[in-house]
């Protein structure tokens, strides 16, 4: 087992919502390269306790990479240095003797936040229950294998659909835009078979409900970079080329009324 | 309050009781059910399934979690795949044989009807499901492409890559979000459970805390499902996420509801081995891996070789050896007691030596590295973040750990615990995996539990209260509740001592996972049973837990579920003890065979054991449901 030693850890600690922020600045003397940058939280936080005082809040939970819990903003970018990795699966392997690290909560006006590096991810909920989803109720559903996908298909769908809703899209990007979120969810649903029927109506009301909330998309490209499930930008232009389309399709439909 | 155990299974041959019970369930005509309130506790697969079918079929709907977002539940992070009785393989399979796989793979431990309606809905499961849009994995001819999996001889298991558990929930959280969308279901996201609140014998609602204002406040509804998982960390270190708890199921308990079966925890055989001593959380690596990887330790003693300098001669592929039909895929309990006694026997591998190899040499030379990494890639790579190592290169270390909890609360075929009016749904119940669960089955079970089972079930108790009014939260029981968990929290804040929650639970854990870990004794669970206590009251007088009350607090959030780990941990010890046989997860040393494979005790053990609460956490009340099998003869469970 290697440690790494000498690390000053910079962190973020805002008491409420409507409170002022500070960094606080706690030296970590050694520890070991096997452990991931949220154990180091842990082992902070017991010695907080300990001393007396308040642990860090942060969010977290299945610590695989999946949940989607943890965010954090690691020197300057969403879920750390490395690509495709999220904050629970970032180990201090990849860092080095002597190094500080700044630890900040997630940058988007849509996401205030609610107690140091915890934050209130609840609109990117708001955009998928405006049509993130097939509206197939319960039962009477066909055999399902009624109808065939080609693989490649279902494969790019899949692509799409890894997104696990974590939000640092929405934190690297300059205009804090969701238009990496809104657009895997949009490319998983639009491209099967299941997901035609409401194909434009979906577009146009996550599209809507997303502008709500969040800045505009300027194709800076931060988001895919900073996607811990890596998920292609082209979801993007998936999203635009629908929601344009949906501006015709939805109105013919109207005009036939 | 003496508790009854009437499992109401209906009448007729097996096969037909599902139908049976549905054609003359009482019903509740679809202007009536917006008059009805249903409150769902958790938002896993069966939660997230369970609140959505209710609201489409138009119950007003309330759906609490302690996460920020529905889509977290730790569901979510399953890997290989789900079981359903398709047979699109045609390689034999049926509803039947998944029936029996499922019964057999418990141990014999399981009641017959529940497991024969899960092997039923299971087809529908999948159906459902795509109708969603969950891109399960496909062949080139565009239909749904299977998996085999442990404890199974056809290939019957959907997969979506190493993710299905992910796909599944966010199938299951959309529907839910759409019936929020549409105002069927009202979201109460950073709420957690602290209290079951019953009047006069019937579940009247809950009480629960804002998790960002500490706030306390009750609700009140017809029926209460809780779907909120199993209790796993009781071990500290598990595979389940840090926030699995089982403060809902034990709250639940506590007012009525029987607990069964708390001995039957799974250990999974392949998770990555812990690291170092302040590690909190163990990763699993999905059993599919076993398809194709070979489970292997050195054959010779303090054999410190690399992998690759270990010639055939001195591999010793145990589960190959001991299990010639199953093999690699031998079930979970049996593996993982495999890997323990390979490890024991000092041939464990890695820098701690507590490990085993599963390799993907020879499936890499045969199938070639694109094709493996097709089928593994993400988990191949999760495994290097982790471990700094390439399984393409170097043989994957694994060691059994805690993943699944068979126990949990009671329930009969409707799913309703023994207090009328509280359901309980998923991981959190007891009903459908015996003593041991089966791969991709657990995904199954929270499917089949939320969509298609409890939807059914529920207005056989809502249709005769149409019309009569249900205690509100100005209730005087609410009140009670209400102020004594605002105490309960106060009182983890104010008694200052010098140990953290997080310290006494590793210490519990510790005790729980040596004396009633994978191997179980009389003598250490003795132990266990005064060891508990003694924490316990150290935990009770020397608690620190810092900040307040009034804001977000995981310091306080935590002592209260360790506090309920406390008193589950106990129970487990005892269920542990009085159990005199090994079934499935369940092995206790005294009861083996000359070749040390489980030893069951049908004569008198073929029952479940449901747990009453009597108000002193170290006397429960043991009570018995006996199982019948109609239709399966008990047998030595042989994987040879």
């Amino acid at each position: 087992m290697n440690v790494v030693r000498n690390l000053t850890l910079k962190i973020w600690r805002q008491a409420g919502p409507d409170r002022a922020g500070y960094f606080e600045e706690y030296p970590v003397a050694e520890i070991s390269d096997e452990a991931s940058l949220l154990e180091l939280l842990d082992i902070l936080n017991e010695y907080l306790i300990n001393e007396g005082k308040e642990a860090v809040v942060f969010d977290h939970d299945c610590r695989e990479g999946i949940c989607g819990t943890c965010s954090l903003m690691i020197n300057g970018q969403a879920h750390g240095p490395q690509r495709g990795t999220a904050t629970c699966q970032l180990h201090m392997r990849k860092f080095q003797d002597g190094d500080t690290i700044v630890i900040e909560p997630w940058r988007a006006s849509a996401f205030p936040i609610i107690k140091d590096l915890m934050v209130d991810r609840a609109p990117l909920d708001r955009i998928v229950e405006a049509g993130g989803f097939i509206t197939a109720d319960t039962g009477g559903a066909p055999d399902a294998n009624l109808i065939p996908i080609p693989k490649p298909v279902a494969d790019a769908s899949m692509d799409a659909a890894e997104c696990i809703g974590c939000g640092a899209c929405v934190a690297a990007c300059p205009n804090g835009a969701a238009s990496l979120f809104t657009g895997a969810k949009l490319t998983h649903l639009n491209l099967l078979p299941q997901g035609q029927a409401e194909r434009y109506k979906r577009a146009e009301a996550m599209v809507e409900t997303m502008d709500e909330h969040f800045g505009s998309c300027t194709n800076h490209g931060e988001c895919e970079a900073a996607c811990p499930k890596s998920i292609s930008i082209d979801v993007i232009a998936n999203m635009n080329a629908d929601y344009l389309s949906s501006k015709f399709k939805n109105r013919k439909k109207l005009s036939r009324v | 309050m003496a508790i009854t155990l009437d499992a109401k299974i209906p009448e007729g041959p097996l096969e037909h009781k599902w139908d049976e019970f549905i054609a003359h369930e009482k019903l509740v005509n679809p202007a009536n059910k917006r008059k009805f309130k249903v409150i769902v506790v958790g938002t896993g697969l069966a939660g997230a399934s369970a609140a959505a079918t209710l609201a489409e079929l138009g119950y007003q709907v309330d759906a609490f979690t302690f996460h920020d977002s529905p889509r977290r539940a730790h569901s979510i992070a399953a890997q290989g795949g789900i079981n359903a009785a398709k047979n699109y393989k045609g390689d034999g399979d049926s509803i039947y044989r998944l029936f029996y796989d499922t019964i057999k793979g418990g141990d014999f431990r399981a009641r017959e009807a529940n497991v024969y309606r899960l092997a039923q809905v299971s087809v529908n499961i999948i159906d459902q499901m795509v109708a969603q849009g969950v891109p399960f994995a496909r062949e080139y001819g565009g239909l749904l492409d299977n998996r085999s999996f442990g404890g199974a001889q056809v290939s019957r298991t959907f997969y979506a890559r190493g993710q299905t558990g992910q796909q599944l929930l966010l199938g299951a959280y959309q529907q839910l979000a759409r019936q929020v969308g549409l105002g069927g279901v009202r979201l109460f996201n950073r709420s957690e459970l602290v209290d079951v609140v019953v009047v006069d014998g019937r579940c009247a609602g809950i009480v629960v805390r804002d998790l960002v204002t500490g706030e306390v406040s009750s609700h009140a509804a017809h029926a209460v499902v809780l779907a909120t998982g199993g209790y796993g960390n009781a071990f500290f270190l598990s595979t389940n996420a840090m926030q699995c708890n089982v403060t809902a199921a034990w709250r639940a308990h506590r007012k009525g509801a029987a607990f069964a079966n708390p001995c039957y925890t799974q250990i999974h055989p392949t998770c990555i081995p812990q690291a170092d001593e302040f590690q909190s959380k163990l990763t699993l690596m999905s059993e599919s891996l076993r398809n194709d990887g070979r489970v292997w330790v050195p054959s010779n003693l303090d054999d410190s070789r690399p992998a690759d300098q270990v010639p055939e001669s001195d591999r010793d592929y145990y589960l190959e050896r001991l299990y010639p039909s199953f093999g690699n895929l031998a079930p979970r309990d049996i593996s993982s007691r495999a890997a323990k006694r390979a490890v024991d026997s000092g041939r464990g591998v890695g820098p701690l030596k507590n490990g085993v190899y599963l390799d993907f040499a020879d499936a890499i030379s045969r199938l070639g590295q694109g094709v493996v990494f097709e089928r593994y890639g993400n988990l191949f790579e999760m495994y290097e973040r982790i471990t700094g190592e390439d399984p393409m290169k170097v043989p994957m270390r694994i060691y059994p750990a805690s993943h699944y909890t068979m126990g949990g609360l009671w329930v009969d075929y409707e799913l309703m615990t023994t207090i009328p009016g509280l359901y309980c749904a998923g991981e959190a119940n007891f009903s459908d995996h015996g003593a041991n669960r089966l791969g991709a089955s657990a995904l199954m079970q929270g499917l089949a539990d939320g969509y298609f089972v409890l939807p059914n079930t529920i207005s056989n108790y809502l249709a005769p209260l149409l019309g009569k009014s249900i205690p509100g939260t100005d209730h005087e029981a609410f009140q009670v509740a209400e102020q004594e968990a605002r105490d309960r929290f106060t009182q983890y804040l104010s008694i200052g001592g010098t140990r953290s929650p997080d310290h006494f639970h590793r210490e519990l854990g510790k005790i729980i996972w040596d004396y009633c870990g994978m191997e179980r004794t009389e003598e250490g669970l003795d132990k266990a049973l005064s060891e508990i206590p003694a924490l316990y009251d150290e935990f009770q007088n020397d608690l620190r837990v810092t900040g307040d009350g009034e804001s977000t607090n995981q310091t306080l959030e935590k002592a209260g579920r360790v506090d309920d780990f406390f008193q589950l941990g106990l129970l487990m010890c005892l269920d542990a003890k009085e159990r005199k046989e090994s079934c499935g997860g369940h092995f206790r040393a005294e009861y083996q065979d000359e070749e040390g494979e489980a030893k069951r005790d049908d004569e008198n053990f073929a029952h479940v054991a449901a747990w009453e609460w009597s108000g002193d956490y170290t006397a429960p009340v043991r009570h018995e449901e006996q199982l019948e099998y109609e239709v399966v003869q008990l047998q030595t469970r042989s994987y040879k």
